[in-house]
């Protein structure tokens, strides 16, 4: 009974002590609030990654692939069984994307992805990256009339606008052919020299085979504010092979193949987080990718942008362009001319819900011979990344406590303290016939009773910053002007947080053990101490 | 927590070989103590015996040993030889858990700087022996009747108007009040008082002095004191004179026949031994 009165009164007597639990309190709160940021972005980052990528992938070693697709899927089937949900074939091949922006060409580095527009968006959430309401809906590859998203999605939250989107699709094809025409009647009334633009714009309408036009020097602004005008040549290798040969494009009208490409691949996010735009649903570009075959030969195509890709995980966003499997298949030469049997490179598979990724995977293995193909689930392709981000929660975790740790040696000293301070009534406690061990219990209760107001203050503290932490974000950006979570770097525009109860739980019980464990030291001196020196200590 | 059945019933344990009537006795007590190669003996084969309902002073120059010897009857200190019994039951011998059981429910002890504790008030003071007697449970059972026996003991003592005062409001009299009340809340037989008046000016102390009597005279309580001074021993029945670590005369007295407040400002400035 003593125990817990002398503990509550030296609780609300000692307020050095308290002190001494500042650093328990602040140590546990950083805690709290770092694994809440950490779990929020590492959970955001695999829904984004398992989003993109489906449930288990299964592809050929090769760059050609493997014929038939629809006789894997089969017995892949009788494999896995029940465990599979859906099922699509794809072709993923290295490519170079071509545009123009500003009468200059950039070249970017991408992976071609060839997808049936049909079923893919069955294994994967492809579709809901969209900026098409309707593609979201059901994927085509012709491009809108309009009504693309111009609004960024943050979440539920108000994003940036993308006030450049407004007028993409068919609309701002319409006007950059009108527009093209123009320059063009202008350039021929003036009768000034025919520019290399020019050159390009008849091959568009011409369809003629010039592909070594040198970009010009000092392209003309004639495009919307950041959207370039892409005019780009319909030079097309495999021309002789197209049903539509002869046939003279009006682009205001046709369209070419349509890609959607990544939207970190369009576009750049500048300091201020709105989105600038180098080309737009409705642009044409070039792609050079190899065919199959060995040696692969390098064919370009041109296509139509009619979407763009947004997984909000950069790295996805400014690598992949989607295509029609058909399209890709044909344009490599991958179908069989006489069956007319595709090859593709890989199967994407949609497991059932409560299947066991790693065990389908095995599965997998086991059926299928190992020098052929490879069966990998989503986690083993994003392995490194994901392993990097546990290991690194998992050091900061250390780092963190080792903070609490420190605090409590700051409990130690302070209880030494006390104990120093409180000899003479330790002493009239053990001559009123308290038992060591009660003494002990004092300040070991004392050091738990700390410990639970540190941790318990600091689970509060932590977890109104974790909850309130945009508001907090958003109060430091207005204090500093400067800001402190970039979305040009993260992809995201609130801090995404997950409180979870068990992680709260080990800290506070690692902080409390602390605090007890810290006052062990001192609890057993204060019981070891004779009643006799005790008591005559001044 | 003191667990209530873990208390020690001394009459329920067989008697020793000493006599009934002596309710402490200390046979042949030695104590000393080391400091680096030099050895102290405080105490060298000290005989004492308390008989119940007897107020016997122990005086002696500082050094004499006579508070070690206190301290040994009151099982604060374990003496190098010698044995201690209390009604006839040896309890030097004890283990510590049963030692700490009989200083909490059969001696009651006093110190001449009061030695109560600062966070605690005037009554909570006075329960002490009983926190630390009870549990949580048996406490909250039992807490209206203790508190009002406290304040009984108290207002006793003149201190009604001082119940929830924290010591450091209160004068050295009034904290050697409390101090005695707090020793005499568990109903002990015994009182230990080492030099109670060594702190207080000559009316406080006398008062004090008083006090013991009192208790002595009509509630039969047993009470050893331990001072320096010739005059305050004389107030007790019986003077036993330590000298050099050895019992030097042990005469009886007529109790209350001396006067002992002149003295009290002729004593020498250090005190105790």
């Amino acid at each position: 009974m003593y125990k817990l009165l002398l503990c509550w009164r030296y609780l609300r007597t000692r307020w050095i002590a308290l002190a001494s639990v500042v650093s328990v309190t602040l140590g546990v709160a950083t805690m709290i609030v770092v694994n809440a940021v950490m779990a929020g972005f590492s959970h955001e980052m695999q829904s984004r990654i398992h989003g993109i990528l489906s449930d288990i992938v299964f592809e050929s070693h090769s760059l050609s692939g493997f014929q038939d697709p629809a006789w894997h899927m089969e017995e892949i089937r009788r494999a896995a069984g029940d465990d599979i949900a859906g099922m699509t074939p794809t072709v993923a091949v290295p490519a170079m994307l071509s545009f123009q922006v500003r009468g200059q060409w950039i070249t970017r580095q991408v992976m071609f992805i060839g997808i049936d527009a049909a079923t893919h968006a069955a294994v994967s959430d492809f579709g809901d990256f969209l900026q098409h309401p309707s593609n979201r809906q059901q994927l085509s590859f012709d491009l809108r009339e309009g009504g693309y998203d111009t609004q960024v999605d943050a979440g539920g939250e108000n994003g940036p606008l993308r006030p450049a989107l407004e007028n993409a699709g068919w609309p701002h094809r319409r006007d950059r052919v009108e527009q093209e025409k123009i320059w063009r009647e202008q350039q021929a009334r003036l009768g000034g020299p025919v520019r290399p633009l020019d050159q390009q714009v008849d091959a568009v309408l011409a369809a003629t085979e010039d592909q070594t036009v040198p970009p010009p020097a000092d392209a003309p602004d004639f495009g919307d504010d950041d959207d370039s005008v892409a005019a780009a040549g319909p030079i097309d290798p495999f021309k002789a092979a197209r049903p539509d040969e002869g046939h003279t494009m009006d682009p205001s009208t046709e369209q070419f193949t349509g890609i959607v490409p990544g939207i970190g691949l369009a576009s750049f996010r500048d300091r201020l987080g709105v989105d600038r735009f180098l080309m737009l649903p409705g642009d044409d570009v070039k792609v050079t990718f190899p065919t199959a075959g060995t040696p692969p030969k390098a064919v370009s195509n041109t296509f139509t942008v009619v979407d763009f890709y947004e997984s909000k995980m950069s790295e996805y966003d400014s690598n992949f362009v989607f295509v029609p499997l058909e399209d890709l298949q044909r344009m490599r030469g991958m179908i069989e001319p006489e069956t007319g049997i595709g090859s593709v490179n890989s199967i994407q598979i949609k497991l059932a819900e409560g299947a066991d990724l790693d065990t389908v995977r095995d599965t997998l293995r086991k059926a299928f011979p190992p020098e052929l193909y490879a069966v990998s689930t989503w986690r083993d392709k994003q392995g490194p990344l994901l392993s990097a981000v546990d290991m690194e929660m998992a050091v900061l975790n250390i780092l963190l406590f080792l903070i609490v740790a420190v605090a409590g040696f700051g409990i130690l000293a302070i209880f030494f303290m006390i104990v120093v301070e409180k000899t003479r009534d330790i002493g009239i406690l053990k001559a009123i016939g308290a038992g060591s061990s009660g003494i002990a219990g004092i300040f070991l209760g004392y050091g738990l009773a700390l410990g639970l107001v540190g941790g318990g203050v600091g689970m509060a503290l932590g977890l109104a910053i974790t909850w309130n932490i945009n508001t907090i974000r958003q109060g430091v950006e207005w204090w500093t002007g400067q800001r402190v979570f970039d979305p040009s770097i993260y992809y995201f525009f609130n801090i995404p947080t997950i409180v979870d109860p068990f992680t709260i739980s080990w800290i506070i019980a690692g902080a409390v053990g602390i605090a007890v464990g810290a006052s062990v030291l001192p609890a057993f001196r204060a019981a070891r101490l004779h009643p006799v020196e005790a008591l005559r200590h001044e | 927590m003191s667990d209530p059945g873990q208390q020690l019933r001394l009459h329920d344990m067989p008697p020793g070989d000493a006599g009934q009537t002596a309710v402490l006795r200390g046979v042949a007590l030695r104590k000393r103590y080391r400091s680096g190669s030099s050895t102290l003996e405080v105490l060298r084969g000290v005989d004492v015996e308390v008989a119940a309902g007897e107020f016997v002073a122990i005086i002696g120059q500082s050094g004499s040993g006579k508070t070690t010897l206190l301290h040994l009857l009151g099982l604060l200190d374990a003496p190098d030889g010698g044995e201690v019994y209390l009604a006839g039951t040896r309890i030097d011998a004890l283990p510590s858990g049963k030692q700490d059981v009989v200083r909490n429910t059969q001696i009651g002890m006093v110190f001449q700087s009061y030695h109560l504790l600062p966070e605690l008030d005037a009554v909570e003071n006075v329960l002490a022996p009983l926190y630390v007697r009870y549990g949580l449970f048996e406490w909250l059972r039992r807490r209206g009747e203790a508190r009002q026996e406290a304040v009984a003991l108290l207002e006793r003592f003149g201190l009604g108007h001082r119940l929830t005062h924290r010591p450091r409001q209160l004068s050295g009299g009034e904290m050697q009040r409390v101090a005695i009340a707090r020793a005499l809340i568990a109903r002990p037989q015994l009182l230990l008082a080492d030099e109670p008046t060594g702190n207080l000016d000559a009316a406080s102390g006398a008062g004090i002095l008083e006090t013991l009597t009192e208790l002595n005279r009509s509630d039969g309580l047993s009470i050893v004191m331990v001072t320096h001074d010739p005059a305050i021993a004389a107030r007790a029945g019986r003077v036993i004179k330590l000298a050099d670590g050895c019992v030097e005369e042990s005469l009886t007295t007529s109790g209350r026949s001396a006067h002992a407040s002149s003295d009290f400002h002729e004593r020498p400035a250090r005190a105790g031994g």
